[in-house]
């Protein structure tokens, strides 16, 4: 997971919920952030947008912190940069 | 006061084209949910809803009068056709005067617009259809009613999302009850299947990818639904004095703003209406018998419901059957409170309580007695039905039998 991924979903978390950047760091969880369901869902959308990724609404569930979202960004990019599994 | 009966009711939703198909589908605890069919869902993450099978206008309505209508009015005017025929009030002209039309909708013909809007946005014309804003206008389903039956009393639609049709029927029960209008109808009409509307959805990330399971610890989400359900109100002694068939009696409506989050609903506010109606009604708690859930299926909704629940009832809950309908006509927005009125009133008249379908497992956080996957015969005398919309506007309906 690199550093510029992570500065990335920092930036993404405190311009969604307009909180200033140093509050949000690797460590923060959501709840110390007062992020609820609806902050939750704009955070995922606006991640969409600047990973141009598709983030699957089972793959959200239990993420309960900023590192589990970071974790869970690396490998959506992992997985579309392998490409789409081969035709059966 | 003025007591009100409901003396006419129609359906038609995923669970079928009138009112006994509906009765006969919750009551065998039947589920309407399956594929979307009617829009091309292949750039949306989920794929099914509670759709009406296979539906076109052809036999409702001839294709000039359809040009002028959305699918929600359509399904308006089905509904209120047929509770209007069951009720066959004698109709004078002092009648069609006076007679009011409350109905409720939540995103009226935005599927429509979604349509129009293509033109400019997509196919990059510079113009869209000229009926786009008649068919798109929320209030379109009680225009359509009104026409339909020449009705020019007190006529209005309102939209408080997942509540509005309660809020109608509420609205319209009260005016019945304090004689400002000698019948109503009322209802509610929904049709939100169009790809820029369940993107939407999609984007809310509250739909279930496979059904809806109330209650159920493995609960994923609502199901989008279809449909509407209207009914015809007028005073209790005016109707026996005709010889109407009674369904059922409103007796009581209760209303309440959660002030607290746009989306999140508070267990506080919930409670704070099923009380009012109570109050409205004249009824203590343990009177209850069935209550009629708003039951979305979603995490956030089942536990606050309960919870309100429980802040009402105490030791009661014990003794009390609640159960969601919504697993069966899915979340029809608009609509969804008349389904759900209409899946009371059937309990209340026909003994049987609806079960909520698709249930596999108790959450400690969700401690009801939720009627889970079968239906059960049981004599009720009241029953409430719970509605809890986004924004925090809450309606509850109190409803009891008629002895035949």
């Amino acid at each position: 997971m690199s550093d510029d991924l992570i500065q990335r979903v920092l930036k993404v978390i405190s311009t969604s919920k307009r909180i200033p950047p140093e509050t949000v760091t690797i460590d923060s969880d959501f709840a110390q952030l007062n992020i609820d369901s609806m902050d939750a869902v704009e955070i995922l959308f606006a991640l969409e947008n600047e990973f141009d990724i598709s983030i699957p609404d089972d793959a959200v569930r239990g993420v309960r912190n900023v590192r589990q979202m970071c974790e869970g960004i690396d490998k959506l990019i992992t997985d579309k940069a392998s490409g789409p599994p081969a035709a059966q | 006061m003025v007591r009100v009966a409901i003396t006419g009711a129609g359906a038609i939703c995923a669970l079928g084209r009138n009112a006994s198909e509906f009765a006969a589908a919750i009551s065998s605890g039947r589920s309407g949910i399956g594929p979307i069919r009617s829009t091309d869902m292949s750039r949306v993450r989920f794929q099914n809803g509670a759709e009406v099978p296979d539906y076109s206008h052809t036999p409702y309505f001839d294709d000039r009068r359809a040009d002028f209508m959305d699918r929600f009015a359509q399904f308006a005017v089905i509904a209120a056709r047929e509770a209007v025929a069951a009720a066959a009030p004698e109709w004078t002209a002092e009648l069609r005067e006076n007679a009011a039309i409350i109905t409720g909708s939540c995103v009226g013909g935005q599927s429509t617009e979604d349509i129009g809007f293509q033109e400019i946005y997509k196919h990059g014309r510079n113009r869209v259809h000229p009926l786009t804003i008649p068919k798109t206008m929320a209030n379109a389903g009680a225009s359509h009613i009104s026409m339909e039956f020449g009705v020019t009393g007190p006529s209005f639609t309102i939209s408080t999302a997942c509540s509005s049709a309660a809020h109608a029927i509420g609205q319209a029960y009260w005016m019945i009850r304090s004689g400002a209008a000698p019948l109503a109808i009322t209802g509610g009409s929904e049709a939100p299947f169009s790809c820029g509307i369940l993107k939407a959805w999609e984007a809310m990330r509250v739909v279930s990818p496979d059904t809806c399971r109330p209650f159920s610890k493995d609960r994923h989400g609502m199901i989008l639904g279809e449909g509407s359900a209207m009914f015809v109100l007028e005073p209790l002694e005016a109707a026996r004095a005709r010889g109407a068939r009674i369904h059922a009696e409103i007796v009581g409506f209760g209303m309440s703003a959660d002030a607290s989050h746009i989306t999140q609903p508070s267990a506080e506010g919930a409670a704070r209406a099923m009380r009012t109606a109570l109050r409205d009604a004249g009824l203590s708690p343990e009177q209850i018998g069935y209550i009629n859930a708003h039951g979305t299926g979603t995490l956030a909704n089942d536990i606050s419901e309960s919870a309100a629940i429980h802040a009402v009832f105490g030791s009661c809950v014990k003794n009390l059957p609640v159960s969601s309908t919504k697993s069966m006509h899915g979340h029809a927005l608009g609509a969804a409170a008349a389904l759900e009125c209409l899946a009371a009133i059937v309990a209340l008249r026909d003994g049987i309580l609806p079960p909520t379908a698709n249930f596999n497992e108790p959450d400690p956080e969700c401690d009801l007695d939720v009627v889970p996957n079968h239906p059960r015969a049981a004599q009720v005398e009241y029953a409430l039905s719970n509605s809890f919309a986004f924004g925090g506007l809450n309606a509850v309906l109190a409803l009891r039998a008629v002895a035949h």
